[in-house]
């Protein structure tokens, strides 16, 4: 029988097993069941205290994350940076102490940092879990698109996965190829040159620049956004261009001759990376992502409350 | 280490076709009960009970399973397993007289997160409890049930286990004594 995760912390999807995301798939499918249910609330974490600390800007995975714990009946307390003393010039494991000096078990840490998450690892007692670190990962991300994945084909083994757009900035990329390459799909990446890293076929992923042919050889395509707040530079002339060239219109859907399934990890730029037609259709499971984040999450939390220090 | 077995396939029939009487007195055309057998053992009892109440009424009594391991008291304290069996519920509960049904009912403590459990799929006007095999004097909780197959006394070095003919082969309760 089942003894949960033997990862103590969620830093990077680099860093767990296969084993031990398919324990926490297996226990997201109970969490699923529970939030659809009239009362979403389980008692099971009603002595664990979590701490939220968001040292950079986020909406949907903040309010997942909060939901998750909120429905496991955990304690929780909220940080982010722009109300922080991280302005005063305090370091970061300063700060997660003093927080910690409060009796916290749990840290869900978003940091701009790549490595921060690692970092609070080894310097801090408590378990912690990775909401991104800068353009590194975002390990619960690319557990609950893999698990919509396997929720709508079956399985996820076998599966070909494209994801495209802004790779070079995106720790949602990163940590998707690695769970993808666990899980068992072939993984491609596609888009402009500019915005693939140079090395990133060594990850054994596929690298394709024409969007047409990467969705010919596509199951799944996972649309990512252009992360205008990361680029320094301009990487593509305009966004028009990149529209032209990379965005996800229904005409070139309908020339497959094939039904794929559309992902976005959010948020959307319609008429952008994707069309407003293609968002909304049935085809894509956008929507499904962001309910099956909260199970998926809710089964990161508890797995990891079950290894905090017997009582 | 002794076993000794206190129903054995024969008696275990009439223990349960008893327990259906039981319920079909109190419960009459089961428009507004529910039957729930407690994830992983309870659900044996739970269908055997369906097959039964239909075979003797007609009446197809709604039948779910009910998995209590986020209910539990014991998270971090025990090692028990972490990841729950399947719950199956296609009903609400809502206005519904319920019976919480087991296979053995030891502490009480699966039976309380039990009760936490089904009002998670709404409010009941009532929860009755069925016991296949009630384990008197052990209990830690104030819990009784309302229906029970059969009592017997244990010590806590016993053990009671329950074997259905769907998983096991055959039907039988067995009491083991270890010897120490």
């Amino acid at each position: 029988m089942n003894k949960g995760l033997s990862a103590d912390h969620l830093l990077g999807i680099k860093h767990i097993s296969k084993e031990d995301i398919e324990v926490i798939f297996q226990t997201a499918d109970s969490f699923k069941g529970v939030i659809n249910r009239p009362i979403k609330k389980v008692p099971a974490l009603r002595d664990v205290t979590i701490a939220n600390l968001f040292f950079e800007n986020s909406t949907r995975t903040k309010l997942s994350f909060e939901l998750a714990e909120k429905r496991l009946s955990a304690d929780i307390i909220n940080f982010s940076a722009s109300a922080s003393s991280v302005s005063k010039g305090e370091t970061l494991v300063d700060t997660v102490n003093n927080i910690l000096s409060m009796k916290v078990d749990m840290v869900v840490m978003r940091h701009p940092t790549p490595g921060a998450a690692m970092f609070l690892a080894n310097n801090v007692d408590a378990k912690i879990i990775n909401a991104g670190d800068g353009t590194h990962e975002h390990p619960t991300q690319a557990l609950l698109d893999t698990y919509s994945i396997r929720e709508r084909l079956g399985e996820v083994a076998g599966k070909k996965v494209v994801i495209v757009g802004d790779i070079k900035h995106s720790r949602v990329a990163l940590s998707n190829i690695f769970a993808l390459q666990k899980l068992g799909a072939e993984v491609m990446v596609c888009g402009p040159t500019t915005l693939i890293p140079k090395h990133i076929a060594q990850l054994g992923v596929r690298v394709e620049h024409n969007l047409k042919k990467a969705l010919a050889w596509c199951d799944v395509a996972n649309m990512l956004r252009i992360q205008f707040e990361r680029q320094e530079i301009n990487y593509f002339p305009s966004i028009r261009e990149y529209t032209m060239q990379y965005g996800l219109t229904k005409h070139i859907l309908d020339d497959l001759n094939k039904e794929i399934v559309i992902m976005h990890p959010g948020p959307v730029n319609r008429g952008v990376e994707i069309t407003s037609e293609i968002a909304d259709s049935d085809q894509a499971i956008i929507l499904d992502q962001v309910e099956n984040g909260v199970a998926i999450r809710m089964a990161v939390i508890y797995l990891l409350a079950a290894k905090i220090d017997r009582v | 280490m002794a076993n000794e077995i206190i129903l054995n396939s024969k008696q275990f029939e009439l223990t349960i076709n008893r327990l259906c009487y039981q319920l079909i007195e109190n419960h009459s055309d089961f428009s507004k009960s529910a039957i729930i057998g407690l994830q992983p053992r309870g659900i044996y009892l739970a269908n055997r009970l369906q097959t039964v109440i239909k075979a003797r009424t007609g009446i197809i009594v709604q039948t779910g399973g009910l998995d209590i391991t986020f209910f539990r008291d014991d998270f971090r304290r025990t090692d028990r397993p972490l990841i729950p069996s399947a719950t199956n519920m296609d009903f609400t509960v809502e206005g519904k007289k319920v019976v919480l049904v087991d296979d053995v009912l030891y502490t009480g403590r699966t039976v309380r997160a039990g009760l936490d459990a089904t009002m998670t799929f709404g409010r009941p006007s009532g929860i009755e409890l069925m016991a296949l095999i009630d384990r008197r004097f052990s209990r830690n909780l104030p819990i009784e049930p309302n229906y029970v197959g059969k009592s017997v006394d244990t010590i806590e070095a016993e053990r009671v286990t329950v074997s259905w003919n769907e998983i096991d082969g055959k039907d039988e309760v067995i009491l083991h004594t270890t010897n120490e």
